[in-house]
């Protein structure tokens, strides 16, 4: 209906509004997506880093990348448990008796996601450059940056989405989290996957977050970024797609 | 006149289970309608395939002139819906819950909408603490008045009182009534007969997924055998009504 299409987007921003309050409210959220991320990066530094030979002059140059990916990730088990609960607690069920567009609340935990990331991000970058953390990387190369974290976001997001809309209870909405937290660890967020043993390398050289990390670094640094973004790109929006598709196959089967 | 609800053959199944068999049923405007019927009789399976949330297998529904299949959007704009479980945001306060309706709802005044309604709902000192924090009762006024944002003319209620204390039930009743006093047609299912009883201009009764009796309350009355001669006359409670008839339908 023309009259629904045109409050689409006013809608979102209700949603918007409303899962931004859930965040700031929930002290739980506030610390596993933006102060562990921190606490991680002063431990990586301050305690390990000594030890930790990449090839950069500093390390917190190297870490920052991996850093923000693992923000990202921390976040992404939260979207599935709003997502969760908003259809458990049949506030879903209200919105959908109600003349807004059907898929205006699945967009606004979205929109949600990439907006509480991008600010949980900007404090990490804040007390990376506190920490000593510099890049001679000029504007288009940082907007390259928030591009693909944005991208990155959003693969999570969607991949996050599935178990949110399909879990019968809260620990299978949950689930999701424990791979995804994973992934960045056995990249070459932390160090260079030359060190690391054959199969571990062989993942952590074929693993997504290993590209993006890459892509990243090399854009902060102003290096060349080689293949390496067309991979990183790859498999974000491979991953989109499918986990779009069947996130919207269980939200419309059940709206 | 158009009646506000117009139900006709209304099928419909989970998987193997054949929840609702052919419901017929009409809604006058501005009529307190109400739904009897006993645990998994499929009085929210009605409500959800008239609210737009499920889609029937067969059988034909209009709402406000509308046919729920055909025109959902139409039907959403014209209808409010209270479910069976409350569905307000819990980590909002009230008075967040209220305006962010209001704002779905597109009003203009959405912070005086809001107000209107926590006053009017006895939920102003209350209107700034978290949802999470509110008794059974207050979260059921919430959720009912998250129904009223923007002043639908068909409101659905179901099982509006269930889990309240007689007070808090009271007080849903009074509301209820106050609803319809000023042309809002409600249409809500209940477990308890005295409260069709007491609310509704026509009951209607489901059993095994059809409408087994429907008409104003003094019409059922005369459905039942006529009083016994007793020492004392005895009016034949609605509770009595429904278990006689059940249990002659039980014997064909
Ligand atoms: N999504 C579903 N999948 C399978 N069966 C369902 C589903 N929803 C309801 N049912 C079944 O359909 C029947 C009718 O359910 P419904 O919720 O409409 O009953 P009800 O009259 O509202 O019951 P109550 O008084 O307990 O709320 C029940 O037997 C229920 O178990
Ligand atoms: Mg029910």
């Amino acid at each position: 209906m023309e009259t629904i299409n045109n409050y689409f987007f006013n809608d979102m921003v209700v949603m918007l509004r409303r899962s931004m309050r859930h965040i700031f409210r929930s002290l739980d959220t506030i610390i596993t997506v933006t102060i562990m991320p921190i606490a991680m990066m002063l431990l990586f530094v301050y305690v390990l880093g000594g030890a930790i030979q990449t090839g950069t002059k500093n390390y917190v140059d190297y870490l920052l990348p991996g850093i923000l990916l693992i923000a990202i990730a921390n976040s992404a088990g939260y979207v599935s448990y709003r997502l969760f609960l908003d259809k458990q607690r049949g506030i879903f069920e209200r919105f959908n008796s109600m003349p807004i567009a059907r898929s205006a609340a699945l967009w606004g935990h979205v929109l949600t996601s990439l907006v509480s990331n991008a600010i949980s991000l900007m404090v990490i970058v804040l007390v990376a450059l506190l920490m000593g953390f510099r890049s001679p990387a000029g504007i288009l190369s940082w907007l390259a940056v928030a591009g693909i974290l944005a991208l990155f976001t959003l693969t999570l997001t969607w991949i996050a989405a599935v178990p949110g809309l399909s879990a019968k209870t809260v620990d299978g909405a949950g689930v999701i989290a424990y791979p995804i937290h994973f992934l960045p660890l056995i990249s070459s967020a932390f160090v260079p996957t030359k060190s690391m043993p054959g199969p571990v390398r062989a993942f952590a050289e074929h693993q997504p977050v290993t590209s993006i990390v890459e892509t990243i670094r090399a854009l902060l640094s102003n290096q060349p970024v080689g293949h390496e973004i067309w991979i990183a790109l790859a498999w974000c929006i491979g991953i989109i797609l499918v986990a779009y598709l069947f996130a919207m196959r269980v939200y419309k089967k059940w709206a | 006149m158009q009646n506000a609800i117009q139900v006709k053959g209304l099928q419909k199944s989970y998987k193997q289970l054949h929840v609702l068999k052919g419901v017929d049923l009409e809604v006058e405007r501005g009529s307190i309608f109400a739904l009897l019927g006993s645990n998994g009789s499929g009085k929210t399976t009605i409500v959800e395939i008239l609210t737009t949330l499920l889609k029937q297998d067969g059988g034909k529904a209009t709402v406000n002139g509308f046919d729920v299949a055909l025109k959902p959007d139409n039907v959403r704009q014209s209808i409010s819906l209270t479910g069976q479980f409350a569905a307000i945001d819990e980590i909002l306060t009230g008075r967040e819950n209220l305006v962010m309706i209001a704002r779905l709802r597109h009003l203009s005044n959405s912070s005086q909408v809001a107000n209107d309604l926590l006053q009017r709902f006895g939920l102003t000192d209350a209107a700034d603490r978290k949802a999470s924090t509110y008794s059974g009762g207050m979260r059921r006024r919430l959720d009912i008045a998250m129904s009223l944002v923007g002043g639908s003319p068909l409101i659905f209620l179901d099982e509006p009182t269930t889990g309240l204390d007689p007070e808090a039930r009271i007080e849903v009743w009074k509301m209820v009534k106050e609803l319809a006093a000023n042309g809002t047609t409600v249409f809500l299912t209940t477990q308890y007969l005295d409260e069709a009883e007491q609310l509704a201009d026509r009951i209607a009764i489901l059993h095994e997924g059809r409408i087994i009796v429907s008409g104003a309350l003094a019409e059922l009355k005369k459905l039942f055998p006529s009083a016994k001669i007793e020492y004392i006359e005895k009016q034949p409670t609605l509770e009595e009504i429904f278990l006689a008839i059940i249990g002659k339908k039980e014997k064909n």
